[in-house]
């Protein structure tokens, strides 16, 4: 996984709240067994409105969409990162999220920016006036900015989450490092608890 | 702030803190099914990584099963595909999956407590977000993505920065005519969508220690659904009789020692939280949804709301979109409103308590005409038990449907599902726009509330019948 340390490009604006994972991608497009191929599904529904921020010429360049609070919330389906990324974009900017959505996101390495609602409002605001500004999501200063309307506004995402992914890190290697210490705690779980014979 | 459920399960789960990361958490259980688990496979091979404890892992399939014509091959050929990869990942890596046929087939989160593999203190993750449903025996239980899965798989173990805690305490008593559902509708309302956010939720009280194993369930399944990443209720005597004599429980020696130690997962007196919200259970009514999301509902005495009358415009604008895709006008009365189909099922409320309160309101009487009513058990198991009650009689006399197990309408990704514009009474946990098929309207309820509206063909209880 490729390390991301500044994204710049175009925004979409989706000023909602509460966008749940199943809009995000239909449950109709799980059935996939592959990680690639969910851009079409991409708020399938939402799109057939020709009026949807996606339908928005230029929306297919865009690299970050800004969001309303609890974004990504409902369904732990990682397919929504995955469709998210088939799109383009490489972060979501918004006052919170689903928690498993923001843990997927980090996993997959899409960048969760959370900003405060006072910023959120000022980025729509900024996107309304100017659709096609560029947007600058930069993890070394954890600012969101739209330098075009003087916007810097800051974001929160952990150290821990902020150093994989601009490092893009294989979580599972890391975690292998401490084997010998999953190893000893193994040997001192309790003797009652369920165990399958296998196949 | 060490003393609360939530700490003596986390605590005992600590394989590592090293500084600057957060802990590695250990995994008793964890649950597979078919339709999150593929690419977490394909990532484990094409890294040359192996199943680190399949013995630690069990498998199941639900999501896209069919409910109907078992005999026949699956007629969708991306779920066949999807079940036919399950299989094959399962018998390459040594791991236990009750598949179509088996009797311990079922949805995830009806199994695991089934088949006492669900235990007090355990630690249990499946790739689903109703997870949380084990918590109701005093197990901290959440859903992952994907990439957490093959992390599990490899590893056994998930890197988690530790949760807040938030204690929802439900005083007093449920009356008559309400349920868990009702209780956990409530709870949202209260709660709002995103309210448990970063949380994990102990739910405490007089009236959640008089829930039945069931309705425990039901209330910590949909935990998620006010945004909490888990939901857990202490262990009791109600916990234990459940688990004694189940094919995972421990027998002999090992339950008594199992039983000491399960009663000291309590919280003890004086902790505090980091949040506390408390209902009243006396105030409660029985619940519906009437938007996109569940903590969008009223009690079924009300009338649809008037986003005129939200808070924020915020909700004023939420409640003006979901009202739009419902097609629901504010000021209607609840019990006005019609319905095209009843789903009954799903891991909310497809247990054999939750098919006996809808069978006991059906019996002798007759589904609405024009309604399609549909009842699945919540697993093979549930099914054999209810037939042997006699409560597939009681459903197929009145006109419903009885089918197989699976999670069916619930996300309609089986072929189950609401045409464009219908709307439906469902026992389920999503009301979220195109949940049980693009289009279609969904109604949050009761599984009583459910079967009463199936006969009268608009929203009721039963004892307007």
């Amino acid at each position: 996984m490729p390390g991301i340390k500044r994204i710049a490009g175009c925004a979409v604006a989706l000023d909602r709240r509460d966008v749940d994972t199943d809009q995000i991608i239909p449950a109709s497009w799980l059935k996939r067994v592959e990680r690639s191929g969910f851009g079409a599904g991409l708020f399938s529904a939402w799109r057939q409105d020709p009026g949807f921020v996606l339908n928005r010429p230029g929306a297919a360049e865009a690299k970050v969409l800004i969001g309303g609070a609890n974004f990504g919330c409902g369904s732990s389906r990682e397919h929504a990162v995955w469709a998210l990324q088939d799109f383009g974009f490489q972060a979501v900017v918004a006052p919170s999220f689903g928690d498993i959505f923001r843990n997927n996101s980090v996993a997959a390495g899409l960048v969760p920016a959370a900003v405060s609602e006072e910023s959120t409002a000022r980025l729509f605001a900024a996107l309304a006036a100017d659709p096609d500004a560029e947007v600058v999501v930069d993890l070394a200063t954890r600012t969101v900015g739209i330098a075009s309307a003087g916007l810097t506004e800051p974001f929160e995402l952990a150290d821990y989450p902020r150093w994989r992914l601009m490092e893009g890190l294989d979580d599972i290697g890391l975690t292998l490092r401490q084997e010998p210490q999953i190893a000893a705690y193994e040997a001192t779980r309790v003797p009652w608890l369920p165990a399958m014979a296998g196949q | 702030m060490t003393g609360r459920l939530f700490d003596k399960i986390w605590d005992r789960h600590l394989v590592a803190s090293p500084a600057g990361e957060p802990p590695l958490l250990y995994i008793d259980l964890h649950l597979v099914h078919e339709v999150t688990s593929p690419q977490a496979f394909e990532g484990l091979e094409l890294a040359g990584r192996k199943v680190r404890r399949p013995d630690l892992t069990v498998a199941t399939m639900d999501h896209d099963v069919p409910t109907i014509g078992l005999d026949k091959p699956i007629a969708d050929p991306l779920a066949a595909e999807q079940i036919a990869r399950l299989r094959r990942n399962c018998a390459e890596h040594g791991i236990t999956l009750h598949g179509l046929g088996s009797m311990n087939q079922g949805i995830v989160h009806v199994i695991g407590p089934q088949l006492g593999l669900t235990q007090p203190g355990m630690t249990i993750v499946c790739g689903d977000s109703h997870t949380s449903t084990h918590g109701a025996l005093g197990t901290l239980a959440f859903g992952i993505g994907t990439s957490e899965v093959e992390h599990v798989l490899a590893t056994q173990t998930l890197r988690q920065a530790k949760p807040a805690a938030m204690a929802v305490t439900v005083d007093g008593e449920l009356g008559p005519e309400l349920t868990a559902k009702d209780l956990v509708l409530g709870i949202i309302r209260a709660l709002g969508t995103g309210g448990g956010v970063g949380s994990v939720i102990e739910y405490r009280g007089a009236a959640v220690q008089a829930l039945s194993m069931e309705g425990r369930m039901t209330v910590c399944n949909m935990s998620i659904e006010g945004g909490a990443r888990a939901g857990m209720i202490a262990p009791d005597d109600t916990t234990f009789a459940f688990l004694e004599g189940r094919p995972h429980s421990p027998r002999g020696k090992l339950w008594e020692q199992a039983l000491d130690d399960w009663r000291s997962l309590a919280t003890d007196d004086g902790a505090e939280f980091d949040r506390e919200i408390r209902i009243d259970a006396s105030a409660l009514r029985p619940a519906i949804t009437w938007g996109t999301n569940p903590a969008q509902s009223v009690t079924i005495d009300d009338v649809v709301p008037d986003p005129g009358s939200m808070a924020t415009p915020a909700q004023r604008q939420a409640a003006e979109r979901a009202l739009a895709y419902m097609g629901l006008t504010p000021g209607t009365a609840v019990r006005d409103i019609t319905v095209d189909t009843v789903f009954i099922g799903s891991c909310t409320n497809g247990r054999l308590q939750d098919l006996q309160d809808a069978a006991a309101v059906v019996r002798g009487r007759k589904v609405s005409p024009g309604v399609r009513a549909l009842v699945v058990p919540g697993s093979a198991q549930v099914k054999a038990d209810a037939e042997a009650e006699g409560l597939d009689r009681a459903f197929t006399d009145a006109g419903f449907e009885w089918r197989s197990s699976g999670c069916s309408m619930c996300l309609g990704m089986n072929g189950d599902i609401l045409e464009p514009g219908q709307r439906s009474a469902s026992t389920s946990n999503r009301n979220f726009e195109g949940r049980q098929g693009p289009g279609g309207r969904t109604h949050l309820v009761s599984p009583a509330v459910a079967a009463a509206t199936a006969v009268a063909g608009h929203f009721t209880l039963p004892g307007d019948l």
